[in-house]
Parts: C-alpha cells; sequence; structure tokens
C-alpha cells in the first residue's frame, strides 16, 4: 500500500561547518505562502493548524495509526530501529517524537542488546567465584541501557503528556527525557547526540530547511540522521485503491473513533502534499560543504 | 485545468454548487451536486477562502455518498457501542436523513407558520432566550415547564451539534431545527431525559418525522431497559407516543418562541397531541 522511505546519512565533518550556507533544495514555496492539506495558508499559520491537529489528535492518535496503516505502522517502526542498529551508550534524540513509539522501540532494543552483552561477559569469566559474579549482576543491573538515553521532543504538549502517559503505562522509567521544543529551533547544544530521527513527523514541519539544519547542528561528527516517512505509490492501481482508503475512508474513520473529521482530513491530504524530491535533497544538504571531501554522505532508500 | 478542481477530484469529491450560507434568507428550493462544469471565477475565489472545498454554511463538510455510507454505518455502530457518544447519534441523523427531510422541508413550506420559520431562521440558545422572563411565567405556560424542564435534568439547549454532513443548506437548517426543538418535545410529552423518556420522545419523532435515525433509536433503545420499564413501555407508552404522533400535526411548523406563554395543555391540544399516560417514568 504506502511506500516508506528510509533514509540515512553518515556526516563525516571534521572542519567546521560553514555557518548556513548550504540550504536544502526543495519544492515548497520559499514565500510565506505554504501549504495545510490542500488549503494555502500563510507560515504563522500553518505551525498553528499543525499545532492545533495534533492537539486534537492526541489522545486518539495511536488507535487512529492503527486503523490507518492497518497496523503497518509498527513494523515500519521496528524496522527503523533495527536499521538504527544502536549500541549501548547511544544517545537518541528523537524529535516529533510525541507518543514515544520509536523511544521505546530504541529502549527495548538496547535492553536485549545490552542483556546478549551481560551474558557474553558472564560466559567468559567462568572461573569466577559465586560472590563476585553477584556483584557484577547487582552493578549491571542498574546499568540495564549502558547509559544509553533517549530524549523525546516533540513541539505539542498534548502529545509529550500523551507520550508520558504511555511510558507510565508500560513500565519505561529510566534512559527516557520528554522536551518540549521545535524542531525548527532544537533547545539543544551543538554535538550531542549519536542519533536524530524523525518519524511521520518531518512533513509537519513548516520550515524543512531550519529543522535539517538543526538536526545537522545538534547531531556530533558522524552522527545519523534517519528520517521514516510516507512517500508516494508509484503503482497506478495501488495509487488508487491508496487514494480511494486515505481520502474516502481515513477521515470517516477519524469522526467515528475520535469524533474529528477535518483533522484526518488535513492528515490525509499533507501526506499527498509532502513532495518526494525533499528527501532526495538530503544527500546534496549533508555533503554541499565548502570543505568538500570532508563530508561525504551516503544515501539509503528502502522501499516497503 | 485548475487546481482546486483538480484536488477535489482526486479526492472523490462530488462538487456542490451553492451560495455561501446567509442566514435569515430563503434559498431556492432545492440544490443538487453538480458534475465537474465549468465554475465562475468569484465563486472559486470564495471557496479557495473557504477551505478550498464547497462549503455550503459554516461547520459543512461535503462528502460523497460512500463516505456517507461508511459515516452511516460506523456511527450507528459506535452509538450503540457507546451510547453517551451523541455526536455519533447526529451524525447518523444527518447521514440517513437524504428522504426524510426534503419531506420535512417541504411540509414546513406549506404551513403559513413553518414558512415563517424557514423564512427567518429562529436558533433556540441560552443567549437568545429571555431566562429571567420565562421564569416569571405562569405555571403550566409552555415558557414556564421548558425552563422547569432544563432546571431538572440539568440540560441546555446549547449542546445541540451542529449539523455537518447535509449537503443542502436550508436542509441543515430543517436538522438543526429538529435539534433544538427535542427539548421542546420532551416538555410537550412529558418525559424526562433518562433512557425511557428518551425512547418515547423517539417512537414520537419517528412516526412524526420519518427519520431514520429515529426510527433506529426507537427500536434499539429498549435493548438497554429493564424488563418492568419494557412492560411499561410496550403497554402504555408506545402506543400512546404512536398515536400521538399520527394524530398530530407535524411538530416543526409551530413558532414555538412566539408561544412561551400559552398553555402547555393548550397547545397540546392544538397539536393533537393525546394527554400523556399518568405514570411515573
Amino acid at each position: 500500500m504506502a511506500a516508506a522511505r528510509l533514509c540515512r546519512c553518515r556526516c563525516r565533518a571534521l572542519l567546521s561547518r560553514p555557518a548556513g550556507a548550504v540550504r536544502a533544495r526543495r519544492g515548497l514555496a520559499a514565500g510565506p505562502e505554504m501549504h495545510f492539506g490542500f488549503q494555502t495558508v500563510t507560515e504563522e499559520e500553518r505551525r498553528e493548524k499543525i499545532y492545533q491537529v495534533f492537539e486534537n489528535v492526541a489522545k486518539k492518535y495511536d488507535v487512529m495509526n492503527d486503523s490507518m496503516t492497518l497496523g503497518i505502522h509498527r513494523v515500519w517502526k521496528d524496522i527503523l530501529v533495527h536499521k538504527m542498529n544502536p549500541c549501548p551508550g547511544t544517545l537518541l534524540l528523537d524529535v516529533a517524537g510525541g507518543t514515544g513509539d520509536i523511544a521505546f522501540r530504541f529502549i527495548n532494543y538496547v535492553r536485549s542488546v545490552r542483556q546478549r552483552q551481560l551474558q557474553r561477559k558472564l560466559k567468559h569469566h567462568q572461573n569466577l567465584s559465586w560472590q563476585q559474579i553477584f556483584e557484577s549482576y547487582q552493578k549491571d543491573e542498574f546499568n540495564s541501557l549502558g547509559d544509553s538515553q533517549v530524549v523525546v521532543c516533540d513541539i505539542n504538549r498534548e502529545m509529550l503528556k500523551v507520550g508520558k502517559q504511555k511510558a507510565e503505562h508500560l513500565g519505561y522509567s529510566e534512559g527516557l527525557s520528554w522536551v518540549l521544543g521545535n524542531a525548527e529551533e532544537l533547545p539543544f547544544d551543538d554535538d550531542k547526540f549519536d542519533v536524530y530521527t524523525i518519524a511521520f513527523g518531518i512533513r509537519n514541519v513548516t520550515r524543512i530547511d531550519l529543522a535539517l539544519q538543526e538536526a545537522y547542528r545538534v547531531l556530533k561528527p558522524g552522527g545519523r540522521f534517519l528520517c521514516l516517512e510516507f512517500s508516494h505509490v508509484s503503482n497506478p492501481l495501488l495509487s488508487r485503491l491508496y487514494d480511494l482508503y486515505s481520502f474516502q475512508v481515513i477521515p470517516v474513520l477519524g469522526e467515528v473513533i475520535a469524533g474529528d473529521w477535518r483533522s484526518y482530513q488535513y492528515l490525509v491530504e499533507s501526506i499527498r502534499q509532502f513532495p518526494p524530491q525533499v528527501v532526495n535533497n538530503y544527500g546534496t544538504y549533508f555533503s554541499g560543504g565548502a570543505e568538500g571531501n570532508d563530508r561525504r554522505c551516503r544515501l539509503f532508500q528502502s522501499g516497503l | 485545468m485548475r487546481p482546486l478542481l483538480l484536488r477535489a477530484a482526486r479526492a472523490g469529491l462530488p462538487l456542490l454548487r451553492g451560495a455561501p450560507a446567509s442566514p435569515g434568507k430563503a434559498r431556492p428550493s432545492h440544490s443538487e451536486p453538480r458534475g465537474r462544469d465549468g465554475r465562475g471565477e468569484e465563486e472559486e475565489e470564495e471557496e479557495e477562502e473557504m477551505e478550498g472545498w464547497h462549503q455550503l454554511y459554516p461547520g459543512h463538510i461535503p462528502t460523497s455518498p460512500l463516505q456517507k455510507a461508511l459515516l452511516a454505518a460506523g456511527s450507528a455502530v459506535m452509538a450503540l457501542y457507546d451510547p453517551y457518544r451523541h455526536d455519533m447519534v447526529a451524525v447518523l441523523g444527518e447521514t440517513t436523513g437524504c428522504l426524510a427531510l426534503p419531506n420535512l422541508r417541504d411540509k414546513m413550506k406549506n404551513h403559513p407558520e413553518g414558512h415563517r420559520i424557514l423564512q427567518e431562521r429562529p436558533r433556540i440558545r441560552l443567549s437568545t432566550l429571555d431566562v429571567a422572563r420565562l421564569r416569571a411565567l405562569p405555571g403550566g405556560s409552555l415558557g414556564r415547564e421548558y425552563l422547569r424542564f432544563l432546571e431538572d435534568n440539568k440540560v441546555s439547549p446549547d449542546t445541540r451539534m451542529p449539523p455537518k454532513f447535509v449537503d443542502d443548506e436550508e436542509l441543515a437548517y430543517v436538522i438543526q431545527r429538529y435539534r433544538e426543538v427535542h427539548d421542546l418535545m420532551h416538555t410537550l410529552l412529558g418525559m424526562p431525559t433518562n433512557m425511557l423518556g428518551e425512547v418515547v420522545v423517539k417512537w414520537f419523532e419517528a412516526v412524526q418525522t420519518g427519520l431514520p435515525m429515529c426510527v433506529l433509536g426507537a427500536a434499539f433503545g429498549p435493548v438497554r431497559l429493564s424488563t418492568r420499564k419494557l412492560q411499561v413501555l410496550a403497554t402504555e407508552l408506545v402506543p400512546w407516543a404512536i398515536r400521538s404522533g399520527l394524530n398530530a400535526s407535524c411538530v416543526l411548523n409551530v413558532y414555538y418562541e412566539q408561544r412561551w406563554e400559552q398553555p402547555v395543555e393548550s397547545l397540546r391540544e392544538e397539536l393533537g397531541i393525546f394527554p400523556p399516560p399518568a405514570l411515573r417514568v
């Protein structure tokens, strides 16, 4: 049905990056007029409207995701984390992470990697006394994540609230922090994070170029940028079925389940409006520096 | 091809023709969904402002027949599953009322008082009601009893949902009027807002309006009642409600706002509603 595109850029910037000289080329209007679904609005209006959309849908966000993608979004998110393949000690920034799906998966993954690490360590220490094994277990138990941390950053207070409640409900407490912030202007220092993810969030950002600049800024040299987003369906028959399902069924589901037609109409339209060349240009952005060869970027795309 | 038309075409929505809503103005008797024919320049610019859809009135969401069918099915299931979802009952009414609503509108048009209501488009809202004046009215008058009903049952006329899925501006008003007059039905029939009372009023309204939502509500509402109440319902209340509904003239043809002083009994007689059975509901 829908193809989700994953792209990964490896940045090896060793020298100082040019001060804002690099801009991503994109198909969006550069002027004050922007799209909000199929409407035309100003930048400021767009930010406000999108904020309201997610404020309205926050409580039913997960239910609606399941209905809209028939549960497939879980698979895509699992694949994202697998592709990320984080090792214990990774510092992840999940932007537009709202209800915490990526963050929880990250924690689970790192926990299981850590478990395996500990098991392997114990296997090698065959000649330890019981006391020593017990002590090592105790020490490592308190470090079940191996110092990994995930910061969930979202511009919308309601989404973060829902995410925190979910975390409490599911029993996630350590290694997790929730920050209210704008992807276009992140409240973090430079060179802080190992991985930056943004899952189904970038099409809701009003100035994608600023978001990319910020991503570049907060990532450590050698850090990774992963973006999960809907792309267009090329097969004409599938495309028609997908359009039919999106425009006919999804707003109805929004009205029946969440009592909110317009927010889901926006969500469906925003997928259509998100230009595919933005994804292709991530590579251009990260590799187009004046210092040239020190920055290399590889772009991976996988269609599902 | 204009981008606006292209977008609507992709969405598979019917393009509806109609002037922007202006309450209080009489409109032509019917407007049908038209095909994608040429559009006037000014109309398109207006629609660009109104989100690029063909909104016939504020809050209107144009929907295709398939969407209406899905909405009807979905809202019916949800309304049964969660009776507190009043918005689903409202949506069910709008999506299934395509035959009954024009009928009601024609009944109103052909009656002098109903015609006046369609022209003037009065709305029953707490802000428009003169509560102090109603309270000062003698007991037994429509205004006093209506106020008593609102206070006893802790309801307000402002919580009625505005119509969203009715594709005709006049019919949208008709269904809005029906919703706002619902509380007055309770007053005239002497029924409280508990489940039993609501079911009785639904039977009455089903006979009066023919709206499928009322019929479904009347048929499925009793499912959640106890046996004793079902007995009372079946033996006394429903037959009375049906008889009254058949005998009474159309309840939407009454300009209630101009009859607050009229005693309830006299209004019942005038309409043709039989006196309620002497029961505690």
